[in-house]
């Protein structure tokens, strides 16, 4: 913990529930004995490499599939035709488009998957690759997403019936009568135009998986890099047609996911098709280009953002319109009622008269998702926006950024309050949070730095930002994908030595579920969590639930791991009543035990209560034997977590180049299960903050080529890059989860670019800036220096 | 080809395709899988191994060159059932969480506080800066190898750490 951290929470070596505990993985982790997706080895496993197209829209003219099939080490070559055949060659996005397995008609995106070979060994397979002949015709591409609904723009997805445009959808929000209206009588109305580049979640570990079918029992097994593998396993079953039955989703060690797991990927398809037909097992691992430059990237929105206010500082309305880059497939992960996400919540953490947004989605020839990257369903577009018109409004005001914030932040007692977009915060308390910022920055003291060092001609930066997050998707009445209610199953045994074991919908990716929730029973039952055995990842041996996105996890499944630890412990407390030979009205829970009140000499501990429960001799009427339950969680809300953050920033006059100095963040995400669980998640988002900030953008040419499909390219923070984060908190519970939790995973990543760009905005003052996109890159900072930024597409 | 080196204490003798990379014999052919590939360019250093101490990528390494060499692994970090303090120490401060970078990460921070006992907190980053983690943005990695610096210079004092 950072010194600046409280120790109100419990400071106890091995906490039975919530405080500092180590994590339960990291004795495999650290011992390099964790097993990731290529790790798995099966007797007679094949390899399978993908061929991916050069261009970014061809029309495939013929493919010559010989010579690969000739290499002596080759057993299969696949292309778009051979599973046109069994049907298999388009597939369903998470947003109820299709998608290309492998390209039959034409590519529409470069990289976009063309055929497959399976050979005996991974290098012989990717040799093959070389081996197979493709003539493809040039058609120009639409890149330039503004120029995708021109009439002239060629048609990239001919393959859906009657398209003769780009458009995917448009979709509003809020009161556009309503807002126009406060726009219109306003005192001061300013506005920007904000490039939210494309960017990628690039966890270490590429995607990939190993497919098993067996062909006499027709068990189909598959180890992959999913964060939902109860959603792919149902999708699977409606693509392929296979019974779900019949299929067991694994997800083993995942390194990394941040939303680039969520979709499903045609790589997968193809080593499950190459598994049937060859009745082997195959292993499909993307190489990093492959994994940049075809799988779900993050944001690609072009905005315009718009606020009204009063001469004083009083924020009124804000309105935005915005043009979504949705590449070849409309691939975003997004509840069916909720194209752009919850992209509803630009309204900030503001007390607003009005918000009205307009969107417009549109197909282009580059890779499609728009999933991924911690987004929490484009919050961090929508956190973003807001953030940086506020700024922009300061500017305008000539008022201090923190100042204008305090003045407009949403009011303890408004809560819950319901937004001008109809989202309804659960619970906050933001000043407070906003002030222990301030207070650990030495705001003040900052801001006489900076004027001291400005009038020596030396660019520092403050910035700040104050976010409202919306996680824990969601209310079943209101959210699904692809028509799966988004609620969580979990199961808890508890064996008759009193020893646990709890079943999980959700999967991690490096958050610790097995810690955290075996912290979330433990709190609830009073069995220490090293007796409790998380059981996760695995299709087969959990309950349906829809996965690790979105920051889900706690506010999901985590309120259905403390809701089955309590079903469980009514039944306990049953039982002890007979064991103590007392009322059930007559027992009090103590972590651990029942004990009769008034007597405390009289207790049973629920180690105890399992022998029983599983036990010879009669349990109390009506009762059957054993000691677990299983539910299925549907919350009745969102959770919004919030934070203030504070980043100072050094430019050098003569490079451009931004140094981050310092970052604080103070977070809130209610009740807090493990504080170093909490803090690492919290650092790991403001790293992925600074770097799409400053470095992180996946371009291309006009051609439509990928200039960012490697890591040299691609830039992610180093340890040089980032600071010596300084974090601490405030603790507001969610009011409807049973523990009052409400996520953290995605918090950092949403709050923290928004103040890394008002902070580098800010140290650029001396030249009159008010905006200027990402990722500034010390030749975009230059150029913004003097005078000549341009939108980095 | 015939290759002879030292794996983790152990002396192997194999043979191999001349253009087979380090990482994949350590990873395909010996079934060492703590080792992990993360790129094509030689940025991530998730395939980061010591050869006589010195932390090198393995993905752009033929295991030919390994030959008549001594090869550590993250698996050989752990001798008789004994962890060595940077595991502990990556443990204790939450140094990892996917646990991807983790083996590089270690192994490049051994090399470094065999060389230099009581690294600042600018000489820890420095030396993993040819690393990528995408989980943690670093400080508890810091922390972790601060508090291995100082654990051991607490037992090569005789003390307690
Ligand atoms: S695999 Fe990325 S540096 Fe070796
Ligand atoms: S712990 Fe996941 S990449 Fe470092």
């Amino acid at each position: 913990m950072t010194a600046t951290e409280s120790t109100e929470e419990s400071t106890e070596e091995r906490p039975i529930g919530f405080g500092r505990l180590l994590r339960k993985e990291d004795p495999r982790l650290i011992r390099g004995m964790g097993n990731f997706v290529d790790d798995v080895e099966l007797p007679g496993m094949l390899h399978m490499a993908i061929l991916r197209s050069p261009m970014a829209h061809a029309r495939i003219v013929s493919i010559d599939k010989s010579a690969a099939e000739a290499h002596p080490k080759v057993v299969a070559v696949i292309t778009g035709a051979d599973l046109a055949e069994q049907g298999l060659a388009w597939m369903p996005t998470l947003s109820n488009d299709v998608q290309a397995v492998l390209a039959t008609d034409k590519v529409r995106f470069q990289h976009q998957e063309v055929a497959f070979v399976v050979a005996e060994d991974r290098y012989s397979a990717r040799d093959a690759l070389e081996l197979i002949e493709v003539d493809y015709e040039w058609i120009d591409p639409v890149i330039d997403v503004r120029k995708a609904m021109d009439p002239e723009a060629p048609v990239i997805r001919d393959d859906l019936e009657g398209k003769t445009d780009n458009h995917i959808f448009d979709w509003e929000t809020g009161d556009a009568a309503a807002t126009a209206a406060v726009f219109e009588r306003a005192e001061v109305v300013v506005s920007e135009d904000i490039v939210y580049p494309r960017v990628h979640p690039a966890p270490m570990e590429t995607c990939g998986a190993v497919a098993d079918f067996e062909r006499v029992s027709g068990k189909l097994t598959l180890w992959c890099t999913t964060q939902a593998p109860h959603a792919h396993r149902t999708v699977y079953a409606l693509v392929a047609g296979l019974p779900e039955h019949k299929i067991r989703i694994i997800a083993p060690d995942i390194g990394g996911g941040f939303g680039n797991k969520v979709p499903i990927y045609p790589g997968y398809v193809c080593a499950i098709v190459a598994s049937l037909v060859i009745g082997k097992p195959v292993k499909w691992m993307e190489d990093r280009t492959e994994n940049l430059a075809s799988t779900g990237f993050a944001r690609d929105y072009i905005m315009k953002g718009e606020i009204a206010a009063t001469r004083e500082g009083r924020i009124l309305a804000v309105r935005t319109e915005v043009l979504a880059d949705h590449g070849a497939f409309n691939g975003v992960a997004a509840p069916t009622k909720y194209p752009a996400g919850f992209f509803g919540v630009f309204t900030g953490s503001y007390d607003l008269e009005a918000a009205y947004a307009h969107m417009e989605a549109v197909y282009t020839n580059k890779a499609p998702g728009g999933v991924a990257y911690a987004c929490s369903f484009r919050i961090t577009e929508a956190v973003y926006l807001v953030e940086r018109m506020v700024d922009v409004l300061a500017h305008e005001l000539e008022m201090d950024p923190a100042e204008l914030r305090l003045k407009n932040l949403i009011k303890p007692d408004q809560f819950p309050y319901e937004t001008k977009t109809g989202w309804v915060y659960d619970s906050g308390d933001y000043e407070p949070a906003l002030r222990k910022a301030m207070e650990m920055a030495g705001y003040e003291e900052l801001r006489r730095e900076q004027a001291e060092k400005r009038e020596r001609g030396e660019l520092m930066g403050i910035g700040l930002s104050f976010f409202t997050e919306a996680v824990g998707a969601g209310p079943r009445k209101d959210m699904d994908i692809l028509g799966l209610g988004m609620n969580d199953g979990c199961e808890l045994r508890i064996h008759p030595t009193g020893k646990a074991q709890v079943r999980l919908s959700v999967k991690t990716q490096g958050q610790g579920h097995e810690t955290t929730f075996a912290q979330i029973v433990a709190e609830e039952i009073g069995i220490p969590p090293e007796d409790i055995e998380v059981i996760q990842g695995d299709t087969d041996n959990t309950p349906f639930g829809l996965g690790t996105y979105g920051s889900r996890s706690t506010p999901v499944s985590g309120a259905a791991a403390a809701l089955v630890t309590r079903k469980v412990r009514d039944k306990a407390q049953i039982i002890a009543s007979g064991m103590l030979e007392v009322s059930v009205a007559d027992l009090e829970w103590t972590k651990g035990a029942f004990t009769v009140k008034g007597d405390p000499a009289k207790s049973v501990t629920i180690q105890e209560i399992a022998m029983k429960a599983h036990g010879a001799g009669d349990l109390p009427d009506g009762l059957e034997g054993g000691l677990e339950a299983q539910i299925c969680y549907n919350p009745s809300n969102l959770t919004y977590p919030f934070g203030a953050y504070i980043c100072v920033v050094d430019v050098d006059p003569g490079t451009a180049v931004v140094k981050v100095r310092r970052f604080i963040a103070v977070d809130d995400c209610g009740t807090r299960i493990n504080p170093m669980i909490i803090e690492g998640q919290v650092h790991g988002g403001l790293a992925d903050g600074v770097g799409m900030a400053l470095m992180e953008m996946i371009a291309f040419d006009e051609d439509g080529n990928c200039l960012s499909g490697s890591l040299m390219d691609y830039l992610i923070p180093t340890a040089l890059e980032t600071p010596d984060w300084e974090t601490s908190f405030t603790v507001t519970p969610s009011p409807h989860h049973p523990i009052g939790a409400k996520g953290i995973g995605e918090s950092a990543t949403v709050g923290s670019p928004p103040a890394v760009v008002n902070a580098v905005i800010d140290a650029l003052k001396p030249f009159g800036v008010r905006h200027a996109d990402m990722p500034l890159t010390p030749s975009r900072v230059w150029e913004t220096m003097r005078g000549n930024h341009t939108p980095p597409i | 080809m015939q290759v002879n080196m030292t794996v983790n204490g152990t002396e192997i003798s194999e043979e191999i395709e001349p253009r087979m990379l380090l990482v994949h014999f350590l990873r395909d052919q010996l079934r060492l899988t703590g080792t992990h590939w993360g790129c094509d360019t030689s940025n991530c250093g998730t395939c980061v191994v010591l050869i006589d101490g010195e932390p090198v990528k393995s993905c752009t390494t033929l295991a030919a060159m390994a030959a008549g060499h001594e090869v550590t692994t993250v698996e050989g970090l752990e001798v008789d059932n004994v962890l060595d303090p940077i595991q502990e120490g990556f443990m204790q401060c939450h140094g990892l969480q996917c646990g991807f970078c983790t083996p590089g990460m270690m192994l490049t921070a051994r090399s470094l506080l065999n060389a230099n006992p009581d690294p600042s907190e600018s000489e820890i980053r420095e030396a993993i800066s040819g690393q990528i983690c995408r989980c943690t943005g670093y400080s508890t990695i810091v922390r972790s190898i601060r508090w291995t610096a100082e654990h051991e210079a607490g037992i090569s004092q005789g003390g307690a750490a």
